[in-house]
């Protein structure tokens, strides 16, 4: 990771070096995915695209753009544009502002006149929206809009009906009621970020009437960071935890030496209110699915002891894994992410101590660590990363903590047991193998995007592209979901089979690293079979495309009883199972309800 | 500022804007005489000097300015 490229970042700089930092980010030897963003303006976009560029570069994301002619969004949108179409983009981002507001209300306008204002400029958005969805079937990025620069009615422009800040205000909540309910739009809320940047600073008129720039130049890495930042949540590269510090991090003082009645939390004095208010801001964290950890060089019972203090408002049962000791912070924090079955760049280091954090970005690249200065500073400098930038809620991001915890009591279960099979029966395992169900399309579109290391193919799904294979006959759409005695770990593998004739190939093959070795592959594999025969389908033919992250499915098939057919020098792999070969139940474990 | 510390200053600039770092510019350099300088960029290079100098350029001046020496009058009338 780019250090110049995170929060807080230099935007004067990266505007300056754009071309040097590209070039740093495309000579780094790093795994890049690729992704089509078409970026369809209604004001200049030139320098917003390539500082986007470098964001996405950052997040392993290599952006191929289309870009509109200046002001074309609508017609691109509405009438197509044959290098658009040829284009095929995986997400759309609508670069509009209050400058392409057609008409404002006026004075004489009665109430039922600013609806139809209203209504107009919805209808129009709308229309471009529905159509983009129906001709592209891919996300959607649309901004908001930002507050005007000037207010003719003074205050009143917020609450009377005339006013441009009320109806621009009223406008946003239109949109906003049309990303209640579609899943794939997003809303860029520039109006948030301008606020931010300082409106008077960002809506500089200077830069609209010497260039068609909606906003200030010095600006636009923000804007290009707010965009880059759903782009990546969007295809899965969000953070999915924290490695949290305890001394002058979760507290004040040093709690070894200060003893735990001395040290800075609660509402006594300024600064423990300051690290209440940011414990209360990381456990906020906990309900979107975000898993808190501690890597703290102390005692084991000091740290629990500030835990237990009666002002904390994170206690010992928030976290999911406690490394309290004195081994180096690197070495824990590979630990934890071990211990979560998760890649360490999956979680964010908050440490006030800069020496910490270089040796763990150091030692494991990739991990950021931000720059979180004050106490004070700590929400702010967190905040404004967009690690865990939510795009969508599921159910199962609200139970994440829950899993997690359920799989460390699995664990101590485990201990208990000489026999792993006789663990696995004590699980008392249930698993329901369907097709794609409605209720669950946001779900496994999600998997497809963020599963890495049990994945055999690794190709990522937008949602709606999941929901076209569910609807097509020529497809076997797996996704199994699997509970125990635990809980419910939710839709956690997903498989597509791809009927060619009297052959299934598996486009897809994944499986969350929650449930590895509980027989849930060889239950899928079960079900994938009789589905097969259903279809009469006479040989399964499987595909390993090697990453640098999922080395641990390479002997996949050859463990499903398939028979490898090709291998070429990229190390991508061939399997093929024949009819005959069919085993029909692998699975000895889980008690499986299939359709 | 003397006019020739300006220009020490401004190469620096060109040379990150451009991504060149063998450019020297002087009194009678034009956009054609440096690659990539088209009329987006010169956005960035504007934005880019104002900040250098803790300036600010006039629109008028933006859109007339007909070479670097052009730019350097402006920028030693207003330091």
């Amino acid at each position: 990771m780019m250090k110049e490229l995170e929060y807080p970042f230099d935007a004067e700089q990266i505007l300056r070096k754009k071309k040097s930092l590209k070039r740093a980010l495309l000579d780094n030897g790093e795994k890049r995915i690729t992704k089509k963003i078409a970026i369809l303006g209604g004001s200049t976009t030139s320098d917003i695209m390539q500082v986007m560029e470098l964001f996405l570069l950052n997040y392993g994301i290599e952006p191929e753009f289309y870009q509109s002619e200046y002001n074309q969004y609508y017609q691109d949108a509405m009438f197509g544009n044959p290098e658009l179409d040829e284009f095929h983009p995986d997400i759309i981002y609508i670069h509009t502002t209050n400058r392409n507001i057609t008409t404002y209300p006026v004075l004489t306008d009665d109430a039922a006149a600013v609806d139809t204002l209203l209504d107009n400029e919805t209808t129009k958005f709308r229309t471009m929206w529905d159509n983009l969805f129906s001709k592209f079937h891919c996300p959607v990025i649309q901004n908001n809009f930002e507050m005007p620069y000037y207010r003719l009615l003074g205050n009143m422009d917020a609450s009377d009906i005339h006013g441009a800040v009320n109806f621009l205000t009223r406008l946003n909540l239109r949109f906003y009621e049309y990303a209640q309910t579609h899943e794939d739009f997003h809303i860029c809320d520039i109006n948030y970020i301008s606020a931010d940047y300082g409106l008077k600073e960002w809506s500089d008129p200077f830069f609209w009437h010497m260039y068609k720039y909606a906003m200030k130049v010095s600006a636009i890495p923000y804007l290009s960071f707010n965009v880059a930042n759903i782009i990546k949540a969007v295809f899965g590269k969000n953070k999915k935890g924290f490695v949290l510090d305890l001394d002058n991090t979760l507290w004040g003082g040093v709690i070894g030496d200060d003893g735990v009645e001395n040290i800075e939390l609660g509402p006594e004095e300024s600064e423990g209110q300051a690290y209440s208010e940011f414990q209360r801001y990381l456990k906020a964290h906990k309900q979107l699915g975000i898993l808190l950890n501690i890597d703290s060089k102390n005692d084991h019972e000091n740290a629990i002891a500030g835990l237990k203090h009666p002002d904390a408002d994170l206690k010992e049962e928030d976290f999911i894994e406690i490394r309290a000791n004195w081994d180096p912070k690197d070495r824990n924090f590979l630990d934890i992410a071990n211990s979560l079955n998760l890649l360490p760049e999956s979680l964010v280091f908050v440490d006030d101590n800069p020496a910490e954090r270089s040796i763990v970005t150091a030692q494991l690249p990739g991990v950021c660590a931000p720059e979180i200065g004050e106490v004070t500073q700590y929400v702010q400098n967190i905040d404004r990363n967009g690690f865990f930038e939510a795009v969508r809620l599921t159910k199962d991001d609200l139970r994440r903590n829950e899993m997690y915890k359920e799989n460390a009591q699995r664990n101590s279960l485990k201990a208990a047991f000489a026999d792993y099979g006789e663990y696995l029966h004590s699980l008392e395992m249930n698993a329901v193998i369907r097709t794609f169900e409605p209720v669950h399309m946001a779900r496994i579109a999600q998997l497809t995007n963020k599963s890495n290391q049990f994945n055999l193919t690794t190709r990522r799904y937008t949602q709606s592209e999941i929901e076209e294979i569910a609807a097509n006959p020529e497809y076997i759409p797996l996704a199994g979901r699997l509970s125990d005695r635990f809980g419910d770990n939710g839709v956690v593998s997903v498989v597509i089979g791809h009927v060619v004739g009297e052959e299934c190939l598996i486009d897809l093959w994944i499986m969350s690293c929650r449930v590895l070795k509980r027989d849930m592959e060889f239950a899928m594999m079960d079900t994938l079979e009789h589905r097969c025969r259903e279809k009469g389908v006479k040989r399964i033919r499987g595909f390993y495309y090697p990453t640098a992250k999922n080395n641990m499915v390479r002997e996949f098939y050859a463990l499903q009883g398939f028979t490898k057919v090709s291998e070429d020098e990229k190390g991508n792999t061939e399997w093929v199972l024949t009819e005959e070969n069919f085993k029909d139940k692998r699975n000895r474990y889980i008690n499986v309800t299939e359709d | 500022m003397t006019r020739k510390e300006v220009y020490k200053v401004l190469d620096k600039v060109f040379q990150d804007v451009f991504d060149d770092p063998s450019i020297h510019v002087d009194d009678d350099t034009v956009a054609d005489d440096i690659d990539g300088w088209d009329s987006l960029e010169h956005i960035n290079l504007i934005s880019a000097v104002e900040k250098k100098f803790k300036m600010r350029f006039k629109m008028k001046e933006v859109s007339t300015m007909k070479d670097v020496g052009e730019m350097v009058d402006i920028i030693l009338s207003r330091i």
